[in-house]
């Protein structure tokens, strides 16, 4: 059984409709930490040595987080900065992630079509995650495609976030009960649309 | 007229009403207000309340009763422990020399032996009363000397006892040995048993029936009737004690010390205050109304002598017995002055004093008469003690020279190194950035000094000691006093002499603040604004507010907060009427603000993350929303 660290980041939760749902979904879910960023460091004022920790005591990290400015909210960022310490997480000594699986889980206001070459934000969601990706290529994890949400500005209607919340609580029991495709799950666009076929059938 | 009751008691109220805040407001403290409310309805002034004066007293001087009791709740045994050495040795000496010292005058003043030394036991008792409330008022008991004078006059209290035992003994009458028995006509040796005993049983009662008795109210939810309960056990150890011939007030003593460590200590306390400060106020107002104007006026000259010779003989016994224990200079002044007067106890011996024939009705006037006046002079002789002998004493040079400071360039100064200064100075240290600290209290110098942080002593409001605390060379200074008065004088001081200074300030309120951004301080910090602020967050978290958030209401809210103080302090000098306006104005706008911050009422601002109009433009046009991708 896989231990699963969600680093949840949104500066304004009261205020998400999407996202805050997203996350009930998951919060229950034994092996499953859920670790909020904006309220545990409201200062911005990050304990490294406990994220750290965090980070050793599990084995999938899951950024959870809108996809402000086709990026994450700032406290992620800085988070990044931090934490992933030269000597810990890369670099010569720097082991510590190695073989650990990570994913972001996002939500986008643009709908799914914007994010293609001829779409009006130009590049792919994974294109965008392109630093994530590198990010986790460095420091040895491996890095899935994104579950994205997209067009989570229209998605109002209760039907949709129950579809996605369903979808995303799926994908995380069987990222712990290793269910899931991870050479498949590596290389598909959006783990939200691919999920069914990256589960074993007898379950699908 | 006043012959009924509720006339009394409307005349008593009504004097102390308007005495006490009248002699407050004059710096004099509210014993001297009772006292001048006593002499004002007295007989020899506007004859309100006449020989009745007497009865009021008796049932005032229970107000010193439950007095000592809580000063006994202030006490624990622990604490009384650390005092013994205080009480049995001042105290001790203080009654045995004074008694001696008073009776060897009368003597030379042709009194007889026996009378001499009643005179000289009953003058030398001091004011339980008039001292604690006096100490109390001022803020003075927990000083050197407040603690030391509380030591001699809880040893005064003890030494009624066996003052009451040898008084008989001293009678004109037969002095048989059957005089040293109780009334009830027991034997010594009984009654030795009986005092142990009640002593014995007044700590058993506040050990095993007092908690109990509380514990089994407060689940009863009878909350009226813990007043009831806690006036019950004070006037029931004073009746005990009564009866087996101790002193009442000694008894409730005992009863607050054993019930200090008690969780009901702040119970007991609130509801026995009330009656305390009633009585007492009574009891001095009795003793105001009790000064025999008449018979000083008939012999103004002698009684002087008696008082000014006795409180002078008091004063510099208790002076030198204090520099014999290791006072310092103020603290003995402070416990000399304090206990120079004579005390109520004197009403009670005089009058047993007269009973037993020790002496003539007219002597005993006489002595009544110094006493009270004794009382009277207390509250000026502290005035005296304040505005012109600790100015004096506490000069300093006198009593510490100023430490000579070593300029090493540090660049910051520390003025005040209490609660405030040591914070600053512990995170500036601990980045290894040098400060020059200043303290005034040499405990506290002391004390940093054990742990290795060198402090000067000396006061900051004096150009020298800012010259010799390198302040030409430092860059900032950092005024930490706590006392707004000082603060200024120092800012005023540091302005004026080294203008290439920055200051940073902790002030007491606002009007402190406007006076010291008026003087150019650089940055004012009301000093209790950062733990009420933290408070403030902890308090919307624990609301259910998200941290973040809570942090940034806070923010916003102290933003507008600094920048509308700023614009205040004009009005608070120019326009007062329009300082008032604005305030409220500020409070208005305030509220107007946190409504706009808080994310779960919509607002523009923050509109980065919010997403009120993309949502608005997705509906209209999905392909029109932009690049702040939300949800």
């Amino acid at each position: 059984m896989r231990r699963i660290l969600v680093l949840f980041a949104h500066p304004v939760l009261e205020r998400s409709r999407v996202n805050r749902r997203l996350l009930s979904a998951v919060r229950d879910i034994s092996g499953v930490t859920v670790h909020d960023l904006y309220d545990v460091y409201p200062t911005f004022y990050i304990d490294v040595g406990r994220e750290q920790r965090l980070l050793l005591e599990h084995d999938v990290i899951v950024f959870q987080h809108p996809f402000y400015w086709y990026s994450t909210p700032a406290i992620l960022k800085e988070w990044q900065d931090l934490v992933l310490e030269h000597g810990w997480a890369y670099g010569k000594g720097g082991t510590q992630l190695r073989g650990k699986i990570t994913l972001n889980a996002i939500t986008t206001g643009g709908p799914e079509a914007a994010y293609h070459r001829s779409g009006y934000n130009r590049f792919t969601i994974r294109e965008l995650l392109a630093p994530w990706d590198q990010t986790a290529h460095l420091c040895g994890m491996r890095f899935l495609a994104p579950f994205a949400v997209h067009s989570a500005l229209r998605v109002a209607c209760d039907d949709d976030v129950a579809q996605a919340r369903v979808a995303y609580r799926q994908l995380i029991e069987a990222l712990r009960d290793d269910r899931l495709d991870l050479e498949r799950a590596a290389t598909a666009e959006n783990l939200a649309t691919a999920l069914p076929s990256l589960l074993p059938r007898e379950v699908a | 007229m006043t012959d009924s009751v509720l006339a009394q008691a409307f005349i008593y109220l009504f004097a102390a009403t308007v005495f006490v805040p009248i002699a407050k407001q004059l710096g004099l403290g509210a014993v001297l207000g009772y006292l001048l409310a006593g002499v004002a309805i007295g007989p020899f002034a506007l004859g309100l309340v006449g020989t009745e004066g007497n009865h009021v007293m008796h049932f005032a001087e229970f107000g010193v009763v439950m007095m000592l009791f809580l000063v006994g709740l202030e006490l624990r045994p622990a604490l009384l422990w650390q005092l013994r050495r205080p009480i049995l040795g001042l105290g001790g000496l203080q009654v045995a020399a004074t008694a001696a010292a008073l009776a060897g005058i009368a003597i030379a003043l042709g009194v007889a032996l026996r009378p001499a030394i009643a005179i000289g036991l009953t003058f030398a008792m001091s004011s339980t009363a008039i001292v604690l409330s006096t100490l109390t008022e001022r803020g003075l008991l927990k000083s050197r000397g407040g603690q030391s004078s509380f030591a001699v006059l809880l040893f005064q209290d003890i030494s009624v006892i066996p003052i009451l035992a040898v008084f008989p003994l001293l009678g004109a009458s037969a002095a048989t040995v059957t005089d040293v028995t109780s009334e009830a006509g027991r034997p010594a040796w009984l009654s030795a048993v009986i005092v142990v005993g009640a002593v014995a049983g007044v700590i058993a009662l506040g050990r095993f029936v007092v908690r109990p008795l509380f514990q089994f109210l407060a689940r009863a939810k009878l909350r009226e009737s813990f007043t009831t309960a806690a006036l019950a056990i004070v006037v029931g150890i004073a009746l005990l004690m009564v009866q087996v011939g101790l002193s009442p007030a000694l008894g409730t003593f005992l009863a607050g010390v054993v019930l200090a460590d008690s969780e009901y200590r702040h119970e007991l306390e609130s509801d026995i205050e009330p009656f305390k400060g009633l009585l007492l106020g009574l009891f001095f107002i009795s003793v105001g109304a009790q000064i025999d104007f008449a018979l000083i006026a008939s012999q103004p000259l002698r009684i002087a002598g008696l008082v000014v010779g006795t409180m002078v003989v008091k004063l510099v016994v208790l002076h030198a017995l204090g520099r014999i224990f290791g006072l310092d200079r103020s603290a003995s002044w402070l416990l000399a002055l304090a206990l120079a007067q004579v005390g109520e106890f004197a009403f009670v011996l005089l009058s047993l004093a007269v009973q037993r024939q020790i002496f003539s009705d007219e002597l005993a006037g006489m002595l009544v008469a110094t006493v009270a006046i004794s009382m009277v002079l207390t509250p000026p002789a502290f005035i005296l003690l304040e505005r012109v002998i600790l100015p004096h004493v506490t000069e300093p040079a006198a009593e510490r020279p100023q430490d000579e400071i070593v300029d090493t360039g540090t660049p910051v100064v520390i003025a005040g190194y209490g609660r405030f200064g040591q914070m600053v100075g512990r995170v500036l240290r601990a980045n290894r950035i040098p400060v020059t600290i200043l303290d005034l209290d040499p405990e506290m110098i002391d004390v940093l000094g054990r742990l290795g942080i060198k402090a000067y002593y000396g006061d900051a409001s004096r150009v020298e000691l800012l010259h010799a605390a390198g302040c030409e060379r430092a860059k900032l200074f950092v005024l930490a006093v706590d006392t707004a008065a000082v603060a200024t004088r120092i800012a005023e001081n540091v302005r004026q002499h080294f203008p290439h200074l920055t200051i940073l300030a902790r002030c007491v309120d606002r009007p402190h603040y406007f006076e010291l951004r008026k003087l150019g301080v650089r940055k004012v910090f009301r000093e209790t604004f950062g733990s009420a602020y933290e408070t403030a967050i902890e308090a919307l978290k624990h609301l259910g507010y998200r941290a973040h958030t809570a942090h940034r209401l806070a923010r916003r809210w102290r933003d507008h907060e600094e920048s509308i103080i700023e614009e205040l302090g004009d009005l608070w000098r120019n326009d007062r009427a329009g300082y008032f306006e604005r305030t409220k104005g500020a409070l208005d706008e305030a509220e107007r603000l946190m409504r706009d911050e808080d994310p779960t009422v919509y607002i523009d601002r923050d509109a980065g993350w919010d997403n009120e109009s993309l949502r608005a433009d997705n509906r209209v046009d999905a392909a029109a929303a932009d690049a702040s991708d939300v949800s």
